[in-house]
């Protein structure tokens, strides 16, 4: 297939699910902030939204203060937010039109209603909680339609393999954001006192990747901050942990590999990648530095997509 | 300007016989019905996203083409000369870029002056003597019809470059099946579906000698801001080839390439919708970014097909226009099927004065305007721009040709205040392959949407109507 048309089905991935992990990250933030003051301590919920959507530099360049409104303005709506949740549907429907022919039509209409929707219903922000949760779910639900279509509809050749490649990479790098801003209140076992504030920051992490009702099957265990770190670095049974993001990735690539006749670079760097999450536990990881650990990973992981680029995509 | 002619009505009251079944359904039909099926084809238009970008339109960079749910019928038989006409017409065009191009019989012969040849911008000294494969020139041709009576189809405009309008031509006719299942079942259509194989084969009948036997064919859009981008990337997920722009092609060894995943891939074949002058920036515009590079080098080693050939602007000029039958009777001995409008060649002293005499009652035109634009529509101006055209004209008169405002015929549209006749066209699409020139029976029916307009063009606001061929 044409390189550029592999880009654009490998970005519109990206762009759909950073939209709904923006949404999930909105959503998780309101929750926490709208507990009492006891539960939450002192840390600025919003803030650590906007670190987690890496924007905190570019937000405090327009704003003065990361509060409700300015940051759902800010991460949802903005216009001078290049990865705002705006943005990005934006971005996915230029996509999609360019590449039209590689899409079906499910995907084409997912992608369109949404675009229409945002502009109709949306196009003034949202002015009250209930409007925003609407919001929300509107991009939730695109987001979920988009998959659901490309997996139902997509054949499987390189053009659903490339798409899958920009989601998997999104969603590794997200989850790893997470865990990157909420690092802190996953400490070493021994060095935990367990509260409320803790107890609401993990379940807020596990709510943001959709994951609190797995974390009980998992683990059928009160909520435990190396057990959340196990689940999402770790296990592969979970859809965003970056175990899963990589066996996935490594798959899709083995899949473009065995088409194209020829593997690369790309393949080899992401079953490294997969290797070690495979050889590393939780104990490993905490000795490490649960940060250092997740910087390598983020890095590693945005090193993959350049790879993946300068092999197929220019 | 004389009555219209009414597509469906007999003056006196009775009824046309093609749409007879259309009026008796219309009579059952309660209009809320109707408006109710309107507005659900314009939410099937929007939702399958096709769109039109207008240019200079800041408000809205995609815009839906208005479409209009009461179809425009033509009987068997009238569409059968129409066909014979069109495929006698093409086949004259073709002939006369060859010959453009490389004998010049027509210039000796002083059918058609020189200096509209050489002194016309649209004319490409670089396809001098150079062969095309096939012979063929216009593979696709959109050909605009206008009907004035009974009897005689006019032809109005011939599109030999980069026509569009063709997705228009099969979506129209998917959703009116969808929106209207009791309605076909009352007809025999004459089915437009074909058209995708049809250009396909066409355009793969077309490839170099030095093509594979499974020639690759990609078609070239400008990008997603082109005006027809929808209809670009709609067709080349119909014919299921690539749709590609210049970034992607790269010119080795005077051969074209696509960039893919799996490395260069050959191109023998382009079905182009980019203009020559944006082609190939080392031979025309030097600062044009959507062309390829290199692109006319490999078109002259016969490496590649362009569809439409280059410098094919000289056969739908309108200088040209005027001299069509001329060259159909020069080149193929026939009498031509379908007419011309008669047109004052402002150029020549006689006309033009004629034209400067009688403004008010003329179309002007300009000799290398498109879409409706930088024209003068004399009978509906205003004083001040009768005379300001008037001014233009002597200044330039070279530039402009007139012709009579015709009264175009009428089909039934559904307007804010009902049913009510508005002025329509037609514009077929030829095909033209190495061995055979087809029509799908149909074509895109352009109607002006306001009362009295004769302005058809989408980027004017006209609007489309699904055009049935009966099969009888």
């Amino acid at each position: 297939m044409l390189s550029r048309t592999a880009e654009n089905l490998y970005w519109l991935a990206r762009y759909v699910e950073r939209a709904e992990y923006l949404a999930r990250t909105i959503d998780a933030t309101l929750r926490v902030t709208a507990l009492p003051a006891a539960y939450v301590g002192k840390t600025n919920e919003w803030d650590s939204a906007l670190l987690t959507a890496g924007v905190a530099a570019s937000f405090y360049q327009q704003y003065e203060e990361a509060n409700e409104n300015n940051v759902v303005d800010y991460l949802s709506f903005s216009a001078n937010n290049p990865s705002s949740i705006r943005n990005c549907i934006e971005a996915a429907r230029l996509n999609s039109r360019s590449v039209r022919t590689a899409l079906t039509s499910e995907m084409w209409d997912t992608i369109n209603s949404a675009w229409i929707e945002l502009q109709e219903v949306w196009s003034k922000g949202t002015s009250t909680r209930e409007d925003l949760a609407k919001f929300l779910r509107f991009v939730q639900e695109t987001s979920l339609r988009f998959d659901g279509s490309a997996y139902r509809t997509m054949l499987r050749n390189d053009a659903y393999w490339f798409s899958r490649l920009g989601l998997h990479l999104e969603r590794a790098d997200n989850t790893a954001r997470i865990l990157d801003v909420k690092y802190h209140v996953l400490l070493p076992e021994e060095e935990h006192v367990g509260g409320p504030l803790d107890f609401y920051q993990w379940s807020s992490i596990l709510r943001s990747v959709s994951a609190l009702t797995a974390y009980h099957w998992v683990y059928r265990e009160t909520l435990k901050p190396w057990l959340v770190a196990d689940l999402l670095i770790l296990n592969g049974t979970l859809p965003r942990s970056l175990a899963s993001c990589y066996d996935n990735l490594v798959r899709n690539l083995d899949q473009i590999g065995v088409a194209y006749g020829r593997q690369g670079p790309a393949q080899r760097h992401a079953r490294g990648i997969r290797n070690r999450l495979e050889h590393s536990n939780m104990t490993d990881i905490f000795q490490h530095g649960v940060h250092e650990f997740i910087q390598e990973f983020i890095a590693d992981n945005s090193r993959l997509g350049e790879i993946i680029t300068k092999q197929y995509l220019i | 300007m004389a009555v219209a002619f009414d597509e469906m009505n007999i003056p006196g009251g009775d009824l046309r016989p093609a749409y007879q079944e259309l009026a008796r359904w219309l009579k059952e039909t309660p209009s809320e019905a109707l408006e109710y099926r309107r507005q659900e084809a314009e939410l099937l238009f929007r939702r399958i996203g096709i769109t039109f970008a207008v240019y200079g339109d800041a408000e809205a960079t995609e815009r839906l083409i208005p479409f209009d749910v009461i179809p425009r019928i033509m009987s068997g038989k009238e569409w059968a000369l129409l066909e014979k006409g069109l495929k006698q017409r093409v086949r004259a065009l073709n002939m006369f870029l060859r010959d453009i191009y490389h004998g010049r019989e027509v210039l000796r012969a002083e059918i058609v002056p020189d200096d509209l040849i050489f002194q016309n911008p649209v004319f490409r000294p670089e396809m001098n003597g150079q062969q095309v494969p096939h012979d063929v020139y216009v593979h696709i041709a959109g050909i605009d019809i206008v009907r004035v009576d009974a009897n005689d189809f006019i032809v109005l405009e011939d599109n030999a470059r980069t026509p569009s309008g063709v997705s228009y031509m099969l979506e129209n006719r998917e959703i009116m099946m969808r929106l209207f299942p009791d309605l076909f079942a009352r007809h025999r259509v004459a089915p437009v579906e074909r058209y995708p194989d049809e250009l396909l084969a066409a355009l793969r009948s077309v490839a170099p000698l030095s093509a594979s036997s499974e020639p690759t064919v990609a078609l070239l859009t400008p990008g997603v801001y082109n005006s027809a981008y929808y209809e670009h990337s709609f067709l080349a997920d119909k014919l299921g080839i690539e749709l590609v722009e210049g970034r992607d092609l790269i010119v080795k060894n005077n051969e074209v390439f696509m960039r893919t995943t799996e490395g260069l891939k050959r191109v023998d074949v382009i079905y182009r919708r980019v203009d020559d002058d944006f082609l190939d920036p080392l031979t025309f515009r030097p600062d044009s970014v959507l062309g390829v590079p290199g692109l006319m080098s490999a078109y002259a080693a016969g490496n590649i097909t362009l569809a439409n050939a280059v410098g094919t602007g000289i056969a739908d000029d309108k200088a040209i226009y005027s001299y069509m039958p001329d060259i159909v009777k020069f080149y193929l001995g026939e009498e031509p099927i379908l007419k011309n409008v008669p047109t004052w060649r402002c150029r020549e002293p006689k006309d033009l004065a004629y034209v400067l005499d009688n403004l008010g009652e003329l179309v002007v035109k300009e000799v290398h305007g498109s879409g409706g634009y930088g024209m003068l529509i004399g009978p509906a101006a205003t004083k001040a721009t009768i005379e300001a055209f008037r001014e233009k004209l002597k200044r330039e008169p070279e530039g402009f040709i007139a012709q009579p405002t015709l009264a175009l015929s009428t089909c039934p549209t559904c307007t804010a205040s009902g049913l009510a006749p508005r002025h329509v066209d037609l514009r077929p699409f030829v095909l033209t392959g190495s061995k055979r020139t087809t029509v799908v029976p149909g074509g895109l029916t352009r109607v002006a949407l306001k009362e009295g307009s004769l302005v058809v063009n989408s980027s004017q606001g006209g609007g489309t109507k699904d055009t049935w061929i009966l099969d009888e």
